[in-house]
């Protein structure tokens, strides 16, 4: 049971209180975008064996998106933070790194 | 190759059965062939096997990471059926099912195929609608389905409760030719057969990187060496993204788990295949007596085989409703498969931006019962560098063209 804490009610819950939100941090093509530039936001998505970042919502609490850092080898959480962000804050980089050394980073 | 017949398993018993040669061999890797595929799973032997055949490409190898049919050929529940909404769909499914009636004729290999029927439940107005829906299609597709009444539903399955609670059996589209298939005879016979037609079938072979020269792909890295190709198919279910990133592009797929298990065997109750998509379960009674059940999937991404505990529950709720008499059962065995969700829930059999390198992905929760079909169209996409007619909607650049095939729509959840 994949167990994430909310980082707005820091309640730790279960999966089952949580409903999972696809890929986070993703950037909606512009207006002036090329079909591919479209077709990536739309379609194309990151799919990492190891550290991936996912929109997830607390869907049977407080109603929040939050995004967790997890891995998708192991299962392993790195944190959770909060959604209104466009990249993964400093601390929660460090906390990957002081578990996975060789990550390749974001992005 | 050694026929398997009656006359053969008698002469063999006479003599202890040391007789047998080995079933397929294991060759060293040469340094170049024709066709490199990845993948020995049910689709990439099930490819190299009608490149050989329909094709006459016999320089190939199929490489394989773990162990031959060890991945979702051997982790799903062997439910093979066509009964889909949209033409291409229907089309390639029907192709499958219908090479899956000649598969142990054809394969010289037993591989149980059990035309015993698949009832898919209507629990709902909307899906009684929706699949009388299905059943008009499938006429007009030249599947043979029909949409059948309650009372028929009781007659073939006694052990159903169609009265509900929650969710009575308004009817069911039923399709009378699916049913199930011996998950690793299908890979074994495939493999069998291409290694009588002198194609490599190399285990424990991981691929690392891909190479490509003049903008055409060259050769593989692998854990046991560099191995030059003409041509190369990626066809590796859930790790379609790690090997597409190795080729340089992107593919629209997530990997997610899909789980499923079975009972402790029992005395024979059940002896069609029954789908309740509204409840997310679905169940079969295997030849040794156990119910294999199965479930919905996860909804993020996971590579680790392990699958939500909760889905479990789920889904064990669900036929403990519709069958109250295996309320007290006992599950023996529960596993999990890494599958490959496209956006529309179709599959991708596809050129890619790499020439020379093709993919036949996105199979997700629907595979087993696509492996011939879907090994038949790859084989004629990879030796033609073009798709025939079975292949082509399935392209990759459907999603920029917006022309979708939809099954997430007409199938509602599990395949």
């Amino acid at each position: 049971m994949l167990i994430l804490t909310c980082p707005y009610c820091g309640i730790q819950a279960d999966e089952t209180e949580l409903a999972p939100g696809g890929e986070a941090h993703l950037k909606r093509a512009g207006p002036d975008a090329s079909d591919a530039e479209f077709e990536a936001y739309m379609f194309e998505r990151r799919n990492p064996y190891g550290v991936h970042f996912e929109r997830w919502r607390h869907a049977a609490g407080c109603g929040k998106w939050f995004i967790a850092a997890r891995a998708t080898d192991t299962l392993e959480v790195f944190a959770t933070y909060k959604a209104q962000c466009t990249a993964p804050p400093a601390d929660v980089i460090r906390a990957i790194r002081a578990r996975r050394p060789d990550w390749e980073g974001w992005k | 190759m050694k026929r398997y017949n009656a006359l053969a398993i008698l002469r063999e018993g006479l003599r202890l059965h040391r007789g047998w040669p080995r079933a397929w061999a294991s060759p060293e890797p040469k340094s170049e062939y024709d066709v490199v595929i990845v993948g020995a799973g049910g689709h990439g032997l099930a490819t190299a096997y009608y490149l050989g055949r329909n094709h006459g490409i016999t320089n190939v190898a199929v490489l394989e990471k773990g162990w031959l049919g060890g991945g979702n050929t051997g982790r799903n529940t062997t439910i093979i059926r066509s009964n889909y909404l949209q033409d291409p769909s229907a089309a390639i499914y029907e192709k499958a099912r219908a090479l899956y009636e000649t598969m142990s004729r054809d394969l010289n290999l037993n591989v149980m195929f059990s035309p015993r029927g698949v009832m898919m439940l209507a629990q709902t107005e909307h899906e009684k609608r929706g699949y009388l829906r299905t059943a008009e299609a499938n006429a007009l597709q030249g599947v043979e389905t029909e949409f059948i009444s309650p009372a028929r539903v009781k007659e073939l399955v006694p052990m159903i409760n169609i009265e509900g609670p929650r969710y009575p059996v308004l009817g069911a589209l039923w399709q009378a030719r699916g049913g199930t298939a011996r998950h690793d005879a299908v890979a074994w016979g495939y493999a069998r057969a291409c290694s009588d037609m002198g194609m490599h079938i190399i285990q424990q072979c991981e691929v690392i990187g891909i190479e490509h020269r003049g903008g055409r792909v060259s050769a593989v890295n692998t854990t046991r060496g560099r191995i030059g190709c003409g041509k190369l198919a990626l066809i590796v279910a859930g790790h379609s993204g790690r090997l597409a990133e190795m080729a340089g592009f992107r593919l629209p797929i997530e990997s997610v788990a899909l789980q499923a298990m079975v009972s402790e065997p029992i005395k024979p109750m059940l002896d069609v295949v029954v789908m309740a998509n509204t409840v997310h379960g679905y169940i079969s009674q295997s030849d040794k007596g156990e119910l294999v059940i199965g479930g919905g999937a996860d909804g993020y991404n996971n590579y680790t085989q392990r699958g939500s505990f909760h889905h479990i529950e789920e889904t064990v709720r669900a036929l403990c409703e519709t069958f109250p008499a295996i309320g007290r059962l006992r599950m023996m065995r529960q596993w999990g498969g890494i599958v490959d969700m496209t956006g529309d829930r179709s599959p991708i059999l596809s050129k890619t931006p790499l020439p020379g390198c093709y993919v036949n992905c996105g199979w997700g929760t629907g595979g087993f019962k696509a492996i011939p079909g879907s090994g038949w169209a790859m084989a004629e996409l990879v030796a033609n560098d073009a798709p025939g007619p079975l292949a082509a909607p399935f392209s990759l650049s459907r999603f920029r063209e917006g022309r979708f095939i939809d099954e997430s729509v007409a199938a509602g959840v599990a395949h």
